[in-house]
Order: structure tokens, then sequence, then C-alpha cells
């Protein structure tokens, strides 16, 4: 990159730029702009550099034979895209991906904004509550993984659910390798929902707090009855942006989802999201990084794809930027 | 952000029916509490047991015995590379912070207070990036670092991850809600954009500085993709990576492993207990756009 060498020139220029900068009118713009791109520069070159400049490389290795190198070799057109799509490990990656969306999504939106109102109508503790809800964002996905695999769900007797089920009469489970029927999702879902709940909570929390109490009145005056006319008629709508930005937040974490799978399956086939797959597939022995950028671009687009959609579709575009 | 009770309007009305729902309002949070702090007591028991109790298939609720050794036998294990990975990821997160909070805050800035023409194509450039989450980048951003030698390397972990538009985006929308007041005495005063940036903007944001540090800082010693990937040598692995390797090994000392975890976790809880007002205040901001 050329650009490598200029911010810290720029930067070092601005001070005596600014200290002409503001008698004369003509010199001001000059300054200005000066100024501009002295802040600026540092992380327009790291965006350049670290962002476009590998998505443009990944873009063209992702037409080339390039396996075991990052240096196109032989042109091949469309024929990682082709194999990308036609592989089934990766469609069917494709497929645990949108199964986890369908679990992961609805559980954490209604666990959160359960809390939340849970947690907004009590008098007392509510600091107390927020923050036990809360504390679980502190740990990593690889700490919970960990918790959740060797602890709460081992397969062997001293797992606690396993201890639980014998008090059912049941023999231990290999929560995470049982197949059929597909047990590996509670263990899966659960760690997720245990960790980013708290998270989405303070969204909804916030949301609700700023609800103006009078609101409530003039619907109870209106003859409102009961709670649930409150709720359908004054909470819902006025949460409405909350519920549509968490909605969204948590598909798109959904579909980098990495961590937990990675920690609790490894490379399952059975249970392999895109990016678990694509790092096997780029990363492992095979270092073939054309068809892993061919992959990535796939998922890329699917995801530019759908958060477009899904904004255009709950109207988030609608609130403009705020 | 305001934390005014919702009113009791709710007890104009708070009749038979309103108390029934407040009583099973009480009995799930309790629920749901003990459930999420679980977790934590696990942690914590297999820590200080004893491997043959840990595994012993009758439940002990807490070791009669706590071995408080199993956190010194950590540091002394000659199979976890505790300390270097504690070493490497303070090291990865302060800077990675320090880094982003510096490089994003004058971008920012620059897009929401410097006029120029290029502001909008630019700022363009940045949502045009946070359509595309970082994770599904890695292997493009793999190759780059691969390129430039700093695999297993500081720079490698620390500078690919600076360059957040998200953050820049943040900033920006921060910045133009700042009372301009401000900013026209500095320049009054006769100071130009940087020194108006250093001496008024900055010192007057404290508290926005605050939460987005603190989630940057979590963002970074959480973080776990890029890490695996860049981190390859084992003396370059951060407690994330360190973790994860003796998840899956077979001869690894459990206790100890639960050990480790707690470690792993103690900065964030610290964090937590400490600066829960700026954590709060930061999540409202990312999350909601």
């Amino acid at each position: 990159m050329v650009g490598a060498a200029m911010p810290s020139r720029v930067v070092a220029d601005e001070p005596s730029v600014s200290r002409t900068g503001t008698a004369v009118p003509v010199r001001r713009i000059r300054g200005q702009r000066w100024a501009f791109w002295a802040f600026i520069t540092p992380f327009l070159v790291g965006l350049i550099g670290f962002v476009y400049v590998p998505i443009i490389w990944s873009a063209v290795l992702s037409f080339f034979d390039a396996q075991g190198t990052v240096v196109p070799t032989r042109f091949i057109g469309l024929d990682n895209y082709k194999r990308m799509l036609t592989d089934g490990a990766f469609t069917s990656a494709l497929l645990t991906f949108t199964l986890f969306a369908v679990f992961i999504v609805p559980t954490t939106f209604i666990v959160s904004l359960g809390l939340a109102m849970m947690v907004n109508r009590i008098q007392a503790a509510r600091a107390f509550f927020r923050s036990v809800f809360f504390l679980p964002t502190a740990c990593s996905y690889v700490v919970a993984s960990l918790v959740w695999k060797l602890s709460i769900f081992n397969g062997v007797r001293f797992g606690l659910a396993n201890q639980v089920a014998s008090l059912f009469g049941s023999d231990p489970i290999a929560w995470l390798s049982t197949i059929n029927p597909p047990l590996y999702w509670i263990p899966i879902v659960s760690v997720r929902l245990w960790l980013q709940s708290g998270f989405y909570m303070i969204l909804f929390l916030a949301a609700l707090q700023n609800i103006n109490p009078e609101l409530y009145e003039a619907a109870f005056v209106d003859g409102a009855k009961g709670g649930w006319q409150l709720f359908r008629h004054i909470t819902l709508p006025l949460l409405r942006p909350t519920a549509v930005s968490v909605l969204l937040l948590c598909l798109i974490a959904a579909y980098q989802a990495f961590d937990e799978f990675y920690n609790l399956l490894g490379n399952a086939e059975y249970a392999r999201p895109p990016l678990v797959y694509l790092y096997y597939l780029a990363l492992g022995t095979q270092q073939n990084f054309g068809l892993g950028s061919a992959g990535a671009l796939i998922l890329a687009a699917m995801i530019a794809i759908v958060t477009i959609l899904q904004s255009r579709l709950l109207g988030f575009g609608s609130k403009g930027e705020s | 952000m305001s934390t005014a009770p919702l009113s009791n309007v709710v007890g104009l009305h708070r009749g038979g029916r309103a108390r029934a729902l407040d009583v099973v309002a009480w009995v799930v949070l309790v629920i749901v509490t003990i459930l999420f702090l679980l977790p934590f007591y696990l942690m914590i028991r297999n820590g200080l047991s004893t491997t043959q109790s840990l595994t012993s298939p009758d439940w002990s609720f807490f070791p009669t015995h706590p071995q408080w050794r199993n956190f010194t036998d950590l540091f002394h294990s000659p199979d976890i590379p505790m300390l270097s990975s504690l070493k490497n990821s303070a090291i990865i997160a302060v800077l990675s912070t320090l880094g982003t909070l510096l490089i994003c805050s004058l971008a920012g800035y620059a897009l929401a207070r410097i006029p120029n023409r290029a502001a909008a194509p630019i700022f363009y450039g940045v949502i045009a990036t946070l359509m595309i989450p970082g994770a599904v980048t890695f292997v493009p951003s793999f190759i780059i670092v691969s390129s430039l030698g700093w695999v297993s390397d500081y720079r490698g972990l620390i500078i690919p991850g600076l360059f957040s538009g998200f953050t820049v985006f943040l900033f920006r929308q921060y910045f133009l809600a700042f009372p301009k007041e401000l900013e026209e005495a500095a320049r009054v005063d006769g100071l130009g954009h940087w020194r108006t940036f250093w001496r008024i903007v900055i010192p007057n944001s404290g508290a926005f500085i605050a939460a987005i540090a603190v989630i940057t800082f979590i963002g970074s010693w959480n973080a776990f993709l890029w890490p695996l990937v860049v981190a390859q040598d084992q003396s370059a692995w951060t407690v994330q990576v360190t973790l994860s390797t003796f998840i899956t090994a077979q001869t690894v000392n459990l206790p100890q492993l639960f050990c480790a975890a707690i470690i792993s976790i103690l900065p964030l809880i610290l964090v937590f207990v400490f600066l829960q007002r700026y954590l709060v205040q930061g999540v409202a901001q990312t999350g909601i756009k």
C-alpha cells in the first residue's frame, strides 16, 4: 500500500496548519481541508488496507486455483463458485445455519423481552436482576462452551444434565453426539441463549423505560382494560424500533456463529455452520484459499441480502439514521 | 439513560390479577436467576474440586475441602501456558482498545464536524462495510496478514481489528450531537480543529468514550475466531485460544482447566462491577443504531 506512510506525516502537519487556520478566511478553508484529511487518513488507510483490499483480493482469488498459496496461480473462472454451491457439505452448512437461526432468534427475542418486562414490572431489586442477567455477557463463548461441554452436558455420568436425567432413571446421554433425535441442539442453543439474552434485555429495558408513563394513564382513561390491552396498544408499538434492531442484530450474530459450534462440536459433519466449514477449508490441511474465498463471498452476499431485505420488510430504514 | 421508574400508573388498577402477575414475575425471575448463575457456580465448584471428586458419579454440591492450590498449580502447569496467554490477551486487548478509540474518534469527528466534499462518499464507504459482518472476512483478512508476515505476531492480532466502521459510525453520531457552542467558543479563542478536538471535545466526552472503551475491551478480550486463525504458535495464544485447545485435550487436569476459565473471566467481572454504568450505556448505544 502506497499510503502506508501517510498518516504520521499528515498528522504532524496538522497543528501548524490549525495555528494559522483562523485569521484569514481563505487560509481557514485550506486549514479545514488539511484538518479533515489529518483526522481521517489513519482510519481510511486501515479501512482500505484491512477491509477493502482483503475483500477485493479475495474476490480475485475466488476465480483462481489457489491452494496452499495466497497468490493467484491458475485462472479457473467460476469453478470455485460452482464447486461451493454444489458441495453438499457447504449447502448443508447453510442448512445448519438456517435451523440454528430458526431456533435461536425467536427464543432470544422472547427470553430477552420477557426478562425486560418482568424486571421493569417489579418494584424492587431491579438493579440486582439486571446485573445477574447481564453477567453472562462477561463470559466468552469459549468459557461458556467449556462449562457446557465439560460440566453441564458432559456425556458421562458426572455431567449435570445426566445427573438430573438419572433422577428420572435415564442412562447417561451423549448430549453432543446424539444425532437421532438431534439432542446436540439443546446445548448449542442454550449456550448462546445464556450468553446473549442479557445484552438484548438491556436494549429492551432501555426502550421500556423510555415509554412515557402518561401514555398508559391516557390509555387507561380511554378505557383500555387490563395489562394485555396496554401491552398490545402501547408497549408493543413503541418497542417496535428496538424489536426490529434486536431481531436484526440477533440474526446477523447467528450468521456468524463459530465459537460455540467449534468448541462444542468441532468439525462434526452433522452440525457445521458455514464459518466452521470455511475455517477448515481455508485454514485446515487443504489451505484452499480460492475455494474458501468463494465460500466467504457467497456467505457475505447472502448476509448482505438478508440484512437489506429484512430491514426493508420490517421498516428499519424508514426510521432514518438517528 | 432514564432510570426513572415507570410510574405506578399500573397501580391505578393494581387489582388482584395484577398482584398475581407480580407474584408470577418474581417467581420466574428467581428461577431464571438460579439458571443464569448455575454456570458460574459450576466453574467455582469444579475449579475447587479434586479430579477424583469432580469425575465421581455421586454429585457433591461443593467440595468439602476446597482445593485452592489448583490455582497455583495451574500457573506451574507444564501443559497449560496460562501466564503467557494472559499476557498476550492483556496486551492485545489494551492496545486494541486504545488504537480503536484513537483512530475511530478522529475519523468520526472529521465526518461529523469538518466540512469536506469527500465526507459523504467516505461515509457511504464506511456504511457499506457494516453490511459485511467482520467474521465472514476472516479468510480474506488472513490472506493479507499472512502476506505481511504477521502470523503469530501482535501486529497481526491487533492492527486489522482497529478500523471498525461501526465504531466510526457511533463516534460520528455522537459528535453530531455534541454541543456546537463549546467548539465555537474554542474557535473564537483561536484553536484549530486539532486542538479543539483534544482540549475541548475529548475532555467533555468521557462517558461516551468510556462506554465505547468498555465494549471494545470486552470484545477484544473475548475474541476467538481471529486469534485462533492468526495465533498459530503457542507463544502467541490468547487466553481464549488456550482454553479452547484444552477443551478437547484428553489429558488435561479438569479442575485446573476450570480455574483457568475463572481467571480468564475475572478481568471482565471487575469491569462489570466497577464500570457497569458505562457498560450499560455502551450496550444501549451500540445496540440501537
